[in-house]
């Protein structure tokens, strides 16, 4: 500590200098800064300068200086995704050459394909279909064997890069239940009937009255898309009535509020939005899922795990 | 003898040139900071693309203000991998210039919805609108299935876009004098919606709230989301290399 005082002098308990004035009789001990605070303070400065040279910094008449390094945010990012790109190349153009009927001879690429899968779908999936693929009401569960469209690899391709019902793609999925109640097709009371024999197909009501009228009135109305046996049809994505599995809901008002206006679901076209090898690998993911038809499912233990919270 | 680092005891005693001389440091930084913004061209760099939002798109964006969206979902993708890989290509300050104000944000509750037009169907907005936990378990947001109900009510949908006219956004005479039927028209495939698309390109002319019948705040606020991040071809590869090779920023 320095010996002069040039205003104050040494306070005796702190042998610290006094800055040299007092206020009834409070004096104010000039401590000075701790050395590595003020040289760290210095070496801000002096990286600053250094800053200021290398990287974009100051604003001039039509654009800022550009900094000698070159920096810049977006040719960072690009950078980064360029490397992400290059790491992937390999696989990426293995899978964009590979027809996907031929994955699943394949099981490295396959596993390749599930695991990139898993990760598009927690990023462009899970908001309607769920974290785990058990969707919910109107949003279909994919981890299940019962498919509205199909459920083999190349099915699932398709359904994913056309979409279901979505505007302007001419080959989307596209089908239409009418409004049987809304639009006055069928009386309430007819609607009650083929509710009635709808739930029996699937052993939720007993066969009664009502769903003896109402086997006829499926016959004439129903029976088009959903098959004389209530079986479904993937060539209009008509849900198979006979199971257990209920895309709107199980319940009496559900299947009356869904014949009289029906709720039919959207997905988007994702050939727009990501790129064939995405697609194709979402396809794998969803096939892969414990319902894929068809093609042989990858071995056990292999299907990624639950998307995590993200 | 006062040596050159007392000298500050000198400013530190006169409460006047203290405030003075702060003024100017504070008054520097601002400068160099904020006003190049207005004169630098490349602040706002220039796409094709951009346009005003229709009348409905702008109400819709008026309710998102009103409840408040902002205060949990920003509106502004940054250039980093991991934001670009989920929400999409960043941000570019041309897609935000006729947001008045803006909604860039910083708060994330909420994924960032600068790109959510057109990656969910309008009945998945509706459903998750009405009720959020049924398509999103683990969410924490409010329901805003009132808008469904609320008959969307805007006086004077000239006096909007003339106001917002005023301060920059090119609404021509000709959106001005048909702003009210713009609003009506693109909610309801079934009129006559003129010249609207014209005007307005890549307007989307629907139904949105699926009760095609009423016009609703929920069409209004489905409409804008629908729309955003959607005006731009951002994702074209000659846009890519240009951004990514355009130096200081």
């Amino acid at each position: 500590m320095s010996e002069k005082h040039p205003k104050g002098r040494l306070d005796e308990a702190t042998q610290t200098e006094t800055v040299g004035h007092e206020w009834d009789g409070i004096e104010e001990l000039n401590t000075p800064l701790p050395r590595w605070w003020l040289w760290t303070f210095y070496a801000c400065i002096a990286f600053s300068l250094v800053y200021c040279v290398a990287y974009p910094a100051w604003p001039m008449l039509t654009r800022a200086t550009e900094g000698t390094l070159g920096w810049s945010s977006r040719g960072d990012l690009d950078k980064d995704l360029k490397a992400t790109a290059t790491a992937r190349a390999h696989t990426v153009a293995a899978l964009a050459d590979m027809p996907i009927e031929q994955l699943p001879a394949h099981p490295e690429l396959m596993r390749a394909a599930v695991a990139g899968g898993a990760a598009a779908f927690r990023i462009n999936c899970v908001q309607c279909h769920g974290a785990g693929a058990a969707g919910s009401k109107g949003f279909p569960n994919l981890n299940d064997d019962d498919w509205l469209w199909g459920g083999d690899l190349k099915t699932i391709e398709t359904t994913l890069i056309h979409g279901i019902r979505q505007p302007g793609d001419e080959a989307t999925r596209q089908s239409i239940m009418p409004n049987f109640g809304a639009d006055g097709l069928l009386t309430p009371e007819q609607i009650a009937d083929v509710t009635s024999y709808v739930l029996t197909l699937s052993g939720k009501e007993k066969r009664s009255a009502a769903s003896q009228r109402g086997t006829q009135l499926f016959a004439d109305n129903c029976a088009v898309c959903h098959g004389p046996a209530g079986k479904g049809s993937r060539q209009f994505g008509a849900p198979d009535l006979t199971d257990a599995i209920w895309l709107d809901g199980a319940a009496r008002e559900d299947v009356i509020a869904q014949i009289n206006r029906p709720h039919m679901g959207v997905m988007p076209a994702w050939g727009t939005r990501l790129d064939p090898v995405t697609i194709k690998m979402l396809a794998a993911y969803v096939h892969s899922l414990g319902g894929g038809e068809k093609f042989a499912a990858l071995p056990d233990g292999q299907a990624p795990k639950e998307a995590e919270a993200r | 003898m006062t040596t050159i680092v007392e000298r500050h005891k000198t400013l530190e005693k006169s409460v006047t040139l203290l405030g003075l001389c702060a003024l100017v440091t504070v008054a520097i930084g601002g400068i160099v900071e904020i006003a190049p913004l207005f004169w630098i061209d490349n602040t706002i760099e220039k796409v094709k693309g951009v346009r005003p939002y229709t009348p409905l798109e702008q109400a819709g964006r008026d309710i998102y203000v009103r409840e408040g969206c902002y205060t949990c979902h920003s509106q502004m993708i940054r250039p980093f991998r991991d934001e670009v890989e989920r929400y999409g290509h960043y941000s570019l300050a041309a897609e935000s210039m006729f947001d008045h104000p803006f909604q860039w944000g910083s708060k994330r509750t909420g994924p960032d919805l600068a790109r959510v037009g057109g990656r969910y169907s309008d009945s998945w907005h509706v459903q998750h609108l009405t009720n959020p936990q049924g398509v999103v378990p683990e969410s924490v947001m409010p329901r805003y299935g009132f808008l469904a109900q609320n008959d969307l009510s805007v006086p004077d949908v000239a006096a909007n876009l003339t106001a917002l006219r005023r301060v920059g956004v090119p609404y021509t005479d000709q959106d001005v004098k048909m702003a009210m039927a713009d609003l009506k028209a693109q909610a309801d495939p079934e009129q006559d919606a003129g010249d609207l698309a014209a005007r307005y390109p890549k307007a989307q002319i629907r139904d949105y709230d699926g009760d095609p019948k009423r016009l609703t705040e929920m069409d209004a606020l489905v409409a804008y989301l629908q729309v955003l991040g959607t005006m731009v071809d951002v994702n074209g590869a000659a846009a890519q290399e240009e951004l990514a090779s355009e130096k200081g920023r």
